[in-house]
């Protein structure tokens, strides 16, 4: 029992020594929660378009001003022929053209129909359709206006409410995800190249040397970075609930215990891949091409699962970090109790047995 | 600015090196003679590797100063890298390349000509008897062929200094012994050898020695000579006297 | 210059021995470009909604099948009450639940409106505004057939409509491949000059193997060109087979000149290895050195306009942008491969690269120290 203190104290101190890493590790959910927090959105605005205006009456002006008033928009330039239109959107400053055709407000008023062409760079589809469907909207506010006095008869009136995060702030969202992601980073990455390390310079077999059972010198490489990654979720917590407003509807104990579960798999994983890898180079890159990638790309935080091609979506759920999403948001954001997070939180005990079971295995065979 | 004149090839006058409070080297004196084994003794911890890497340019000096191989340590660095060789703890050889590649880089870094590198390389390697081995990757070499693979490859330039730093950790007795008379030979052949190293047996084969404690040369003179001064059998004893009053502890 | 190509004979050697550095450099952009764009895809659909319908009239009817009809949408279940379609979007199974209250068909016809109610999961909000907002759209067409219909009048108070015609060029089908790839490509390049570089010269640092360089006569600037230049080199190479797989798996051809994609690639690669080397300066083991670049790579990956424009961003964030060569980089890729920009219309972009990558490479230069 002392010798298994001995080695927690030495891990813990390596780790404490290594001022740099904890800065990055610490560092890093703060950045990733500023910016994700304040920086970082789909929505669009002050999107700079040019206006083709070939009659420059009355209503395509009320138009256009229409559009450059709003926070949407910002009409920026002026052009005067459908060529010029391939030129703006080379040099990649303007998002879309409003092309008015002549006799605009003639044809309007004549005919009561006009259509009017929104030429928008689709090289990020995203942009398009939506400075496209705000152009739109924009547009049709200004048509019912035309038509005010006059309300709609049968009328179906939908009243919406967001559940969970009525102000559809982003953070609901990656909170989870940034803890999901640091865990991992911490815990899979970390430990892999920890005990990775002992194996390069050879320290490793003094241990299993030592009277030491390989499931104490595991457990003794596990315990520091179990409550390296407790305190770095306590902190992306702290952080979240103070700068970023987000809530913890459900109990913290559970959102925690939850996470101590989601550690212990990742370290699991850790520890399978150390045994797989010989160098530390091998090791983190393993780690991070192996785990971290996958993870980010197909856990559901970045991209929604159901938009995953179906291979995909059965990778997905091997992935321990996927249910882990679920939990949190679960917990934190919906307030589900352990009842309503069952299904993901047996899936999670079961991969982490598996995969201790398996590292241990491996690691036993080293002797 | 080059002195031939003397045959002092280092020389050294309260070299200093601090850390912050901790003074690692503090204000030694002394000098080397060409062609001179001189042995650099102490503890793990005096502070033998810290003077070392101020004389061969990689450590600044705190206050002080020294001359290397003619060459001022604080202001002409570089230019005294061109006239040493060096061999570090961990014998610095590339485990991926092999024996031949290995001692082509360093004799390229070196300057030396592809024609005559070659000559030598394979001089080398006849020498410390590595045909059969002469392409295969370092990191499959037993230590002891690494050890003296390092060495020659520090000299291969024919440097007027070689700075060996504890190379003999780790081998045994026998391939010692051979070691050293790689380093009588390269003595013979005009290059001064710096040799640091905690075996305070290997003494006896230098011309003489310092004993470094806590950062300070404590003794300075042939073995035969400390032997008489303090009146010990062996190098060993002299050690033992002098580290009583240490007060600096080793890792 | 003897001694450079001593130098870069050395690494060249070792690179090629190094199998682990081989498979990344030929797996991680396959991988990336296979798997990245096939995930990365913001768009709507398969919005699983869960209907609660009390009415069980004609309208509803009609209404739940346009629904079960639309791309967007997944019906999954037409449940009798409202705490039961809740339960099915606190287990995630549904995004959506749309409530018709009893005696919507009545309501409609007889007082001339009716509600209905939508609650959505809005943990995703941008899932959740853009699905309630398609569902909108379907009501309020349903609203206008039945009008139609109820009103029976052609012509009397028609309104002016003035209807948008919207047209998508690059990219005629919305395809977000097209986006991400030149994107990807990006990416792949940074992470070879930043964790490649950094890795393999802190790796010297742990050996030790640079400790004795450092008591060679080498320059620093030789020693620096040793390391820049075969990283060039295999920078170059990811990046063609990644041109390849771009178009092999996703049909994409560059627009523009590739003698200008190549120009661009190597003074971003530059920019991206300069700071790989001032990484590897000021960090002692392959761990750091490791995180660091990860941790530059993230905020460059999440500031660099990939996943979300720039243009979006507060001030003060955009403002940083001004110095994440990623995001020059990005912008040129996509204007050059997708838009077919040349070198007249990326003044702007060279100047920065330009500039950021002295600057990196300065740094680089100034840290790293033969003598400590």
């Amino acid at each position: 029992m002392d010798l298994l203190f001995t080695f927690i104290a030495k891990e813990f101190k390596h780790i404490l020594r290594d001022g740099k890493t904890l800065l990055i590790l610490f560092g890093m959910p703060i950045v990733q929660i500023v910016l994700f927090g304040f920086a970082l959105t789909n929505e669009v605005k002050d999107s700079r378009i040019a206006v083709l205006d070939l009659s420059n009456d009355v209503s395509t002006q009320q138009i256009t001003q229409r559009l450059d008033a709003s926070a949407y928009f910002d009409v920026t330039q002026h052009i005067h022929s459908y060529d010029e239109i391939s030129h703006v959107f080379k040099e990649g400053k303007i998002k879309m053209v409003v092309v008015f055709a002549q006799n605009f407000r003639e044809e309007l008023l004549h005919t009561n129909h006009n259509s009017i062409q929104l030429v928008a760079d689709a090289s990020d589809p995203n942009v398009a359709s939506t400075v496209t469907n705000y152009a739109s909207s924009i547009i049709s506010d200004y048509v019912s206006e035309l038509n005010s006095g006059q309300s709609l008869p049968y009328l179906i009136k939908p009243e919406i409410r967001m559940l969970y995060n009525p102000q559809q702030k982003g953070a609901y969202n990656f909170v989870p995800g940034v803890i999901a992601m640091v865990l991992m980073l911490v815990c899979v990455l970390m430990t892999s190249v920890a005990v990775v390390r002992e194996k390069e310079t050879g320290t490793m077999e003094i241990l299993l040397v030592s009277p030491m059972r390989p499931i104490v010198i595991i457990i003794s490489k596990a315990i520091p970075y179990l409550v390296l990654g407790m305190t770095i979720v306590g902190v992306i917590l702290v952080l979240s609930t103070t700068l970023l407003d987000v809530p913890i509807r459900g109990s913290l104990g559970l959102l925690l215990g939850e996470s101590v579960l989601f550690i212990l798999t990742s370290l699991a994983i850790g520890l399978v891949i150390s045994n797989i890898t010989e160098t530390q180079q091998t090791a983190m890159l393993a780690s991070m091409m192996g785990m971290m990638l996958p993870t980010i790309l197909l856990s559901g935080f970045m991209f929604p699962i159901e938009n995953l091609p179906v291979p995909m979506q059965v990778i997905s759920n091997a992935l321990p970090a996927r249910w882990f999403f679920v939990i949190v948001k679960g917990v934190m954001i919906k307030g589900l109790g352990l009842a309503g997070v069952m299904r993901e939180t047996l899936i999670l005990i079961g991969m982490a047995l598996f995969f201790l079971m398996v590292g241990i295995a491996r690691f036993k065979e080293r002797l | 600015m080059a002195d031939m004149t003397t045959d002092i090839v280092i020389d050294v006058e309260k070299l200093t090196k601090r850390f912050g409070s901790f003074t690692a080297v503090d204000a030694i004196s002394f000098q080397v003679h060409r062609g001179e084994i001189f042995g650099f003794l102490g503890a793990n911890g005096a502070g033998k590797t810290t003077a070392m890497k101020m004389l061969i340019g990689i450590s600044t000096p705190t206050s002080g100063r020294a001359m290397v191989a003619g060459y001022d340590v604080l202001k002409e660095s570089e230019r005294i890298k061109e006239n040493i060789g060096y061999m570090s703890q961990k014998f610095s050889l590339y485990e991926d390349l092999s024996v031949r590649e290995n001692i082509q880089f360093y004799g390229g870094i070196y300057g030396l000509r592809k024609s005559e590198l070659a000559e030598k390389s394979e001089a080398l390697i006849q020498k410390l008897g590595l045909q059969s081995e002469a392409n295969v990757l370092v990191k499959s070499l037993p230590l002891g062929w690494r050890q003296k693979l390092s060495f020659s490859i520090a000299v291969l330039h024919e440097p007027k200094i070689v700075f060996l730093d504890e190379p003999t950790g780790g081998v045994d007795p026998i391939t010692r012994r051979q070691f050293w008379d790689m380093i009588y030979d390269a003595a013979h052949r005009g290059i001064t050898v710096f040799v640091t190293t905690h075996y305070m047996d290997e003494a006896e084969y230098c011309n003489r020695v310092s004993i470094m404690v806590d950062g300070r040369i404590d003794a300075l003179d042939s073995p035969g000579a400390l032997k008489a001064q303090f009146d010990a059998e062996s190098m060993n004893d002299v050690f033992q006297a002098l580290a009583r009053k240490a007060t600096r502890s080793a890792d | 210059m003897r001694v450079l190509l001593v130098l870069l004979q050395k690494e060249f050697r070792q690179i090629f021995r190094d199998i682990a550095i081989l498979r990344i450099i030929f797996v991680a952009p396959i991988m990336q470009l296979l798997i990245f764009p096939l995930a990365a895809d913001y768009e709507v659909h398969n919005v699983n909604i869960a209907i609660v319908d009390q009415d069980h009239s004609s309208y509803t009817a009609q209404i739940i099948a346009k629904l079960q009809g639309s791309h967007y949408f997944r019906v999954l279940s037409v449940s009798p009450s409202y705490p039961s379609a809740l339960h099915q979007i606190e287990s995630d199974a549904a995004d959506i639940v749309l409530e018709f209250p009893l005696h919507f068909e009545r309501d409609l016809v007889t007082q001339s409106s009716a509600q209905v109610f939508v609650a959505a999961n809005a943990i995703n909000g941008v899932k959740a505004g853009l699905g309630a907002s398609y569902l909108q759209n379907i009501l309020r067409d349903f609203n206008q057939d039945i009008r139609a219909q109820l009103i029976n009048l052609p012509r009397l108070g028609v309104q002016p409509q003035i209807e948008t015609q919207p047209r998508y060029w690059y990219n005629q089908y919305m395809d977000y491949h097209k986006f991400m790839v030149p994107g990807i490509l990006v990416q792949l390049l940074t992470m070879v000059g930043v964790f490649l570089a950094s890795l393999n010269i802190v790796r010297e640092k742990e050996i030790g193997t640079i400790e004795q360089i450092n008591v060679t006569p080498i320059r620093k600037w030789q020693f620096i060109l040793g390391k820049l230049l075969p990283f060039l080199a295999i920078g170059n190479i990811v990046f063609g087979l990644g041109l390849v797989i771009g178009r092999v798996a996703y049909g994409i051809i560059p627009q523009g000149s590739l003698l200008t994609l190549y120009a661009f690639v190597n003074i971003y690669l530059l920019a991206v290895l300069g700071l790989g080397l001032f990484i590897s300066t000021v960090t002692n083991t392959q761990q750091q050195a490791m995180f660091v670049s990860f941790f530059f790579l993230m905020v460059f990956l999440l500031l660099g306009g990939l996943f979300t424009p720039i243009e979006s961003m507060p001030h003060w964030a955009q403002q940083i942008t001004h110095f994440n060569p990623m995001a020059y980089f990005i912008r040129v890729m996509r204007l050059v491969v997708l838009k077919g920009s040349g070198f007249a219309d990326l003044h702007d972009e060279l100047l920065h690269l330009l500039v950021l990558g002295s600057g990196m490479n300065i740094m680089a230069l100034l840290f790293y120290r033969k003598r400590s």
